[in-house]
């Protein structure tokens, strides 16, 4: 399989598609050959998922006006 | 004077009272009399402290009213006065009526919904999913409200790493709507993947702003999935209706937009290990089933395998040896016999033995005294040499 691409795989798709290569493991009807494929396909996604959800920017901006974009401050409660 | 009937005058009367004048009036009076005939026709009066004025509303106009009317209720009454020829009484046709204190805007909201939902904008099959995680949320509110700082804090606590971008809009008053919608347009030229639309509590007339046709429309169109968030649990705007996803609060449609990120990452976490674990088991039991292989004979003792083979290739070629050997003697032995026979019938050992042939000139072979004639030349074939002779005479019947 290719590298899951940032930019074109969602999150959410990569989790179903983690979760469903889980359940084709799990259920071991595939050949060695083919659950080795699936194993590296699944640890590829895991880390996707990982690293998008270890994406922390958190950044908070604001809109002044088309295209002015500024951090914007938050006061706690 | 000439007379008028009467007719005549109630006729002058009904086409007076179709005076513009008289037409869609909004009156504001305490029902009375209250009837809901068995034809579903409503007759009552309204009245204030000097006046009162009969009122009908039919069967088709009624049976959209939200609240059933009693005697002692202040309402609002829209409709336009009329003639009841028979009897002779102006009476207000209503169309609509409305609870005093349920105002206009009130009016124009059941309407929109009505049209909106009749344009099939809150149809479900047309909302939008939201992303599970999204890239950036999009937050269309006033920077200075609590909603905004309600929903931050949520986002935030849910997902550290979630990235904002807040669209400042007028969410009430009379430049709300237009503000909204700019707002609106702005953040669908960001790669913000969902839209949080709201503001905090608020009357009736306050959160008006989301009962805007335009900004339904504006909603209705955003390619990106937008979650209204306006007001109270109890609030519903039109913009809840045609949003993707209502959220009862600011702080819910945070909730909503974003997962915890401590699940999510518990989920891929738990993943990966059921990823490997069923590796692990499909690894073990190939191993398993190759260690059974291996303790098969065949495996396990290689050349005994081949010596079989090799056995087994002996015993052909021994068997394809005797078979050859006894098909050789069988052919040889027939050979014997059919020389022999062929021995006994060539000529040349009669020959040796003293007798001749006799042919004529042509090679014939004469076995009778009358194929020739005397003077005919002949030749005699001996066991050596031949002699070439003449017919001297003829023998035809000796008894040989």
């Amino acid at each position: 399989m290719t590298e899951p691409n940032a930019q074109e795989l969602k999150f959410e798709e990569a989790l179903a598609r983690l979760e469903e290569i889980v359940r084709l493991l799990e259920q071991g009807e595939s050949t060695l050959d083919e659950s080795l494929t699936l194993f590296e396909e699944g640890v590829k996604l895991a880390r996707f998922c990982s690293n998008k959800l270890d994406e922390a920017e958190g950044k908070i901006e604001i809109m002044i006006k088309e295209g002015q974009i500024q951090p914007l401050e938050v006061a706690e409660e | 004077m000439q007379p008028i009937t009467v007719s005549e005058l109630t006729r002058m009367i009904s086409s007076a009272l179709a005076d513009p004048v008289f037409q869609n009036l909004a009156v504001i009076g305490e029902v009375s009399n209250f009837v809901h005939h068995s034809s579903g026709h409503m007759y009552f009066s309204l009245k204030d402290a000097h006046s009162r004025i009969k009122a009908v509303m039919f069967r088709s106009r009624n049976r959209l009213l939200k609240f059933l009317p009693k005697n002692g209720d202040t309402v609002i009454a829209v409709g336009s006065v009329g003639v009841y020829e028979p009897n002779g009484e102006y009476q207000l046709y209503v169309e609509v009526l409305f609870p005093q204190g349920i105002g206009e805007l009130h009016l124009a909201f059941e309407q929109l919904k009505a049209k909106l939902e009749a344009e099939g904008l809150f149809d479900p099959a047309r909302k939008k999913p939201l992303p599970l995680l999204p890239r950036r949320v999009g937050v269309i509110t006033s920077p200075s409200g609590a909603a905004l700082r309600d929903i931050l804090h949520v986002l935030t606590r849910r997902h550290p790493g979630v990235n904002v971008l807040v669209f400042p809009a007028l969410v009430q008053g009379e430049e709300a709507p237009a503000s909204l919608r700019h707002a609106l347009e702005l953040a669908q030229g960001t790669d913000c993947d969902v839209l949080i639309i709201g503001r905090g509590g608020g009357s009736f007339e306050e959160l008006s702003a989301f009962n805007d046709e335009q900004l339904a429309r504006a909603i209705a169109q955003s390619a990106i999935p937008v979650v209204s968030a306006v007001g109270h649990e109890t609030d519903f705007t039109i913009a809840d209706f045609v949003a993707d996803l209502r959220a009862p609060t600011p702080s819910a449609a945070a909730e909503l937009v974003v997962p915890l990120q401590s699940e999510l990452r518990a989920a891929v976490g738990s993943y990966g290990v059921r990823l490997a674990a069923a590796l692990r088991r499909k690894i073990g039991a190939e191993r398993r089933f190759l260690a059974q292989l291996t303790k098969s004979a065949a495996l396990k003792r290689p050349d005994f395998m081949v010596n079989q083979l090799r056995q087994r290739v002996d015993d052909l070629v021994t068997s394809l040896g005797l078979h050859t050997t006894h098909n050789l003697a069988l052919r040889r032995s027939r050979l014997g016999t059919f020389a022999g026979k062929l021995e006994t019938l060539s000529p040349l050992k009669t020959l040796a033995r003293g007798y001749a042939i006799c042919s004529d000139e042509e090679g014939r072979v004469l076995r009778s005294a009358e194929q020739v004639s005397s003077g005919d030349a002949v030749n005699v074939t001996l066991y050596q040499g031949r002699l070439v002779c003449r017919v001297e005479g003829r023998v035809l019947h000796d008894g040989a």
